[in-house]
């Protein structure tokens, strides 16, 4: 009754209104998700200092723009390289070390790198936020038939799928592709066939730090206050969206990041009282799914790597 | 030719391999032959770059190979049809054929022994675009040796290639190992079926718990008495 209630009560407009605002979110949702996803399938683990890579390309983005002064859109390409970089150095110093090691271990070194970037950017950048400048056009309100929208919000779910495409593309059609899929189901014999599975795991992070880096950016303009601790909160759901779809499964990322960015937003519009419990959802999601389908919604049983 | 000498493999603090010697000579199929845990997957692995010796040296046309990485390994010409197939499962036929030639650049010649082995194998092309992990066991056992065959080995090592297969399938694969070494390249089997690989065998040694036993050539063997009663399932008279 009260959720018919709450839906006759909202108009269209604003109906249309909170789906922009969701789906904005969850094409966000889903390019961190991926970074979750590709890394895990390929090595196991889970990187938590993933959520930490999209917080330093906030600020990347944010200096490039406004402390050197470089275009906006030679900013955003930089942003993309310098936080691939990063991914591949946080593998290569704290996780390639750990190759032979218990999973347990990778995964502390992961949380190790996690607080060391969080706190690095505290002390280098203060824990004030910062204002994440204004981007022309993107930054700016539009009125779509009485719906007041960010020009990003238009831009960021038609951004997400070009990546996506791009992505299953290059998974699935390219040398490299197969090299990656064969290496997250046996890399010992991957070796065997001539892969160098180093490189394999380097251009993995490369990616999944790019894609955090384009999500980074478009997050930036939308929700401008950067702070060191930024990537926490949608770095738990994003890893959730993950598990969400099943772990390992790019598509699946997509659609667990989609489902909490729209659940997220829908509960606040039909349920304003329930508003302090927004990034509670994700939670009873992940319980949900836990409980129900622990494989989640596209993820394939997985037997343990020997 | 493969030359391993006083080749010693430890995992933790137990020797898998108590100094062992064994010689792979060109064009030639030896058979390494020997109970369970007697060592003879480890030498594979070694030999391969997987596992890394404690003492010994592993020298392939006169370049020691022991300290060089699986990747450049398969380079030299040196492949493995691994224990248990494990053909890339999430991969189709064909991906897992290509994959086999990773390193190579010709895709023309790349065509040509995908075709190749299409015609050794008629059932794989039929199965060309399904996952590999849909096919029968018989059915992987080809795409793995097919695999293999990819990367043109001039020698290529099967660990267990019978293993878990009927008969009749078991006469293919071995007349098919014999049609490999026949088109020149050097083989180094290693078997439980003593039997089969005794007589596909130019030279054969028997392993026991990490060290030679005995060797010689294949025929000889069969013909062993010791062997007979070990190895091959027949009484003594």
């Amino acid at each position: 009754m009260e959720l018919f209630q709450a839906i006759t009560n909202m108009t269209a407009v604003s109906f249309a209104q909170h789906m922009v605002n969701g789906i904005s979110l969850g094409s966000l949702y889903a390019l961190i998700a991926i970074g979750y996803t590709m890394v895990y399938g390929i090595l196991l683990m889970i990187n938590f200092a993933h959520a930490d890579i999209v917080m330093m390309a906030c600020y990347f983005a944010l200096f490039g723009i406004t402390t050197f002064h470089i275009p906006w859109y030679l900013t955003f390409i930089l942003t993309i390289a310098a936080t691939a970089l990063l991914g591949v150095i946080i593998e290569r110093s704290a996780y390639r070390p750990l190759r032979d090691a218990p999973k347990n271990s990778v995964l502390i070194s992961a949380i190790g790198a996690s607080f060391l970037l969080e706190n690095l950017a505290n002390y280098l950048f203060s824990g004030r936020p910062l204002h994440f400048p204004d981007i022309p056009f993107l930054s700016s309100m539009i009125d779509l038939n009485g719906i007041q929208v960010q020009a990003i919000c238009l831009f960021i779910p038609v951004v997400t799928l070009a990546c996506l495409f791009l992505l299953l593309h290059i998974v699935n059609h390219t040398k490299t592709g197969m090299a990656m899929r064969a290496v997250s189901k046996d890399y010992e014999i991957a070796r065997v066939m001539g892969v160098n599975i180093d490189n394999i795991i380097s251009i993995t992070f490369a990616i999944g730090s790019a894609l955090a880096a384009i999500g980074a950016i478009m997050w930036g303009i939308r929700y401008p206050g950067i702070t060191p601790y930024l990537g926490v909160m949608p770095g738990l759901k994003c890893f959730i969206a993950a598990v969400v779809g099943g772990i390992g499964n790019i598509k699946g990322a997509v659609i667990g990041g989609f489902i909490l960015g729209l659940g997220e937003i829908l509960i606040v519009a039909f349920f304003p009282q329930f508003s302090g419990y927004r990034d509670a959802f994700a939670f009873i999601m992940l319980l949900l799914i836990l409980f129900y389908k622990p494989t989640g919604l596209l993820g394939e049983k997985m037997t343990e790597k020997v | 030719m493969l030359k391993v000498r006083d080749l010693v493999v430890a995992y933790g603090g137990i020797e898998a391999l108590k100094g062992i010697s064994v010689d792979v000579p060109d064009g030639q199929i030896v058979t390494l032959i020997g109970a369970n845990g007697a060592g003879k997957s480890t030498l594979l692995r070694t030999i391969m770059g997987l596992v890394k010796p404690r003492s010994g040296s592993v020298e392939y046309n006169e370049e020691n190979i022991k300290d060089l990485n699986s990747q450049h390994i398969v380079s030299r010409g040196i492949t493995l049809v691994p224990e248990g197939r494990r053909v890339f499962p999430n991969l189709t036929v064909l991906e897992n054929l290509r994959i086999g030639a990773y390193l190579r650049k010709d895709e023309e010649g790349i065509a040509k022994d995908i075709k190749r082995i299409y015609e050794l194998f008629p059932r794989l092309e039929e199965r060309n675009w399904q996952m590999a992990g849909t096919l029968s066991g018989g059915e992987q056992q080809m795409l793995a040796l097919g695999r293999a065959l990819m990367s043109r080995p001039k020698l290529i090592m099967m660990d267990e290639p019978s293993l878990g297969l009927a008969p009749l399938v078991i006469k293919d694969i071995f007349n098919i190992i014999r049609r490999i070494n026949e088109s020149g390249t050097t083989v180094l089997l290693v078997e439980q079926n003593a039997n089969m690989a005794l007589k596909v065998a130019h030279h054969a040694y028997v392993l026991e718990t990490g060290r030679i036993k005995t060797e010689g050539s294949g025929r000889e063997l069969l013909e062993n008495e010791e062997i007979k009663e070990a190895y091959l399932g027949k009484k003594k008279k």
